[in-house]
Formats: C-alpha cells, structure tokens, sequence
C-alpha cells in the first residue's frame, strides 16, 4: 500500500519530465529550456525566463527531490505521521515541478495563431468558438487571486475540454482529475519584472507564443 | 427581508468599516463612507536602500489602490445585493470583499510598520512582551522570518496579539486573509511576502528581502498597536 503511494508522485512526473536514475530511486532533474532564454520575446523578456527556469523551477525540482528522500526515510522507518508532514512540502514542490515542466512546451517562439485539426474541433465543440475559448481561459486565470495557474484541461470522464484554475502550486490532475493541456502561470514572478502589475496584459499576450502543437500532442495523448 | 439576515448584513458592513477605519481614515460621501488610499508617510525612495522607490511606488499606487477602489466597489454590490434581499448574490461576493478588504487593510497597516528612521530594537512594554513571550528579541525575529520566507504562494507573515490569553504570536495569512478577521488576533507587524512586495529588487531571494526588513521596522509604531490591543 505505501510503496504503491510513493511511486504516484514521480510516474505523474515522469509523465512530464525525463527522471534519471540514481541508484535505487529516480532523481528528477531541471529540464532544458526547448529554445533560448530570449526566444520568447517580446512576450515574455529573457531575464524572466532565465530567472523562471533557473532560479524557480530549479528550486521547485531540488526541493522535490529533497522531500521525496525524506518521505522514503519516513516510510523506512514507519513514521505514518512524518509521511503526511511531508504532504504540503510534496505537493507545493511536486507541482511546482510538474507544472513548469509543462509550461515551457506549451510556449514556442514558433507559437501563436490558432490550433488545427481535432484540438480545433473539440474547442469549437465545448467553447463554441476560438475566441470564446480565449477570453473564458483570460477571464478566469486573471482573476485568480494571489498566486496561480489557469488551465486548459481535458476531463477523461466526460471527454470534454475545460478551464480551470488552480491556486499555488496545485497540480491540475492531482487537484481535478483532468489532464493538462495548457497552462499559464499567474504567479507574480511569471511577469512582473516586464508586465508589473498589468497581469492583463501578459496573459492577453502570452498566446502569441502558445505552442498548439504540443497543446494537440496533449490532447491527443489525453483522448 | 429575514430580520437576522438584515442584521448580520449590517454587522458585516459595520466591521469592514469598523476595522477599515481602524486602520485607515475614510471618507464620507453621500450615506455611506467610502475608502480612500492613504499616503505613504515618507516618500517612495525614503526606504532605500532595503526596499527601492519603484517598488514602493507600484505597490502603493497601483496594488494597494486596486484593492481600495475595488473594496468600494465590492461593497455597492454588497449594498445593492442587501437592498434587494438578494442573499445569494451577497453570499457571492464575500470572495471579492475579503480579497481587496484584506488587501486594503493590510497595506494601511504595512506603511506605517516601516519607517526612514525604522530598525533597533523594540523598547518598553513592547520589548518587555517579546522576551516574555519569545524568551528574546533574536528569538522572535528568527521565528517571524521561518514562517514569513516559508508561506507557499502568496501571503503576510504577522506578529500579532491574541487578546485573550495575553500573548504575542506569530502567525501566516494567505493572500490577503486579514489576520484579526482570520484568527482573531491584532496586527502589530506585517512582511508582505506577495513576490511584487519584493522582485523587482530582490528577485527570487526571499529570504534577504525579510532578513533586511528589519531594518526599516517602525518598532514604535508596532509598540503603538501593542498599546491599543491590550
């Protein structure tokens, strides 16, 4: 039963991100930007992305790490109620992880316009257009208050496309049970050095840099 | 309308002015009072070189004003919604008035917690309390710094008084959760840990924008807030 819970975590990140193996237990490590840190420009300027990949999602990958040797100790040694203090540190680290992961492939300097193919259709089919797709995902994800992401998710038991918003770090399908197709980070870190306070703004122009081809792979994988 | 739901209605919108006015004047316009952004007591790069000017001036002009404009309007709907017995509609917008309700009060009392002429020690009762309750003053900043560098996400970490069992305590809001309508506690000192509190200068590091707040700590001021609680 415990060593059944423990590999939820790093098969749900490995879903997302190549876990390298060190010894007996798979260590994540910080994925590679898919282009340069300036690449998103002049969405989103290169000191924040640097900043964003090095500094936090490395952080969200190292503390993950950390907290998952310190849950195999706790569930070595039987500490039932050390395991689930480790819980808040898992889960805030684990889809910090998670989340960034999916966020860099969701952007590409190649990005914008608009998705084709079955992603098009299934937007058409739930939002009734592209554009009310747009504005319902603006609407919610500049509306979260504090820190967060909005999401556009597939829910398997319904087949449909949706949008939620999750607080902090919450990872989409953990939270929700849907899977992740594409995701914008709300947090102030994601654009304040460039937009401040306008979070309008970048999430207005994030889309000029929303990479529908992955966001399809997602979909499609999802399906 | 139900006599109990008028009742609490007019309690809710009392305590939002009760404790709004507390911490910052308001205005009256018409018949009912509205809140307006409070100046800084110093000027934008008087905190320098712990916090920079273009920090402290977006934060006051632009987030601390959003949250005052945006509680005034959060409390017309409320009023409208209360005039036509619409309790759903009420309901619906606590999100929006303890959101920028919170926001407007914890900034009112950020301002005055730093001072040009901040940093030291606490003196008198103020200092009396932090040893008894800490066993230092090195002790309660360690404490303070923990928790405030620990809130995941957005949030203030506060030194507060708990007026009934006498003690100062710490204790982390998220967002903008105000302390006393959150755990009953006074605020006496808040860190704003909300990223546009500190990145521009500070980046990702937040444990040095904490350690270096105290610096411009208004010791006398959180003495003043202690004194009024007790």
């Amino acid at each position: 039963m415990f060593s059944h819970r423990l590999n939820f975590l790093p098969r749900l990140a490995a879903q997302y991100c190549k876990a390298s193996a060190t010894g007996s237990r798979m260590k994540h490590t910080l994925p590679d930007l898919p282009y340069s840190y300036n690449a998103l420009e002049p969405v989103i300027i290169g000191d924040i992305m640097e900043l964003h990949h090095k500094k936090h999602h490395a952080t969200y990958t190292n503390n993950l790490n950390a907290a998952e040797e310190k849950l195999a100790a706790a569930h070595a040694e039987g500490d039932i109620g050390g395991m689930i203090a480790l819980q808040p540190a898992l889960k805030f680290n684990g889809g910090g992880f998670i989340n960034h992961c999916i966020f860099w492939t969701n952007l590409s300097p190649q990005g914008g316009g608009v998705p084709q193919g079955d992603l098009a259709d299934a937007i058409n089919r739930d939002f009734g257009s592209f554009d009310s797709f747009k504005t319902t995902l603006t609407a919610a994800t500049v509306a979260i208050q504090g820190s967060g992401w909005g999401w556009l998710g597939f829910d398997q038991k319904t087949h449909q496309l949706k949008i939620a918003t999750c607080a902090n770090q919450d990872p989409l399908q953990a939270t929700t049970g849907m899977v992740p197709l594409f995701g914008i980070d709300v947090w102030e870190h994601a654009y304040y050095l460039q937009y401040k306070n306008a979070r309008p703004d970048y999430v207005k122009e994030i889309f000029q840099v929303a990479n529908w081809d992955n966001v399809s792979e997602r979909y499609q994988a999802a399906l």
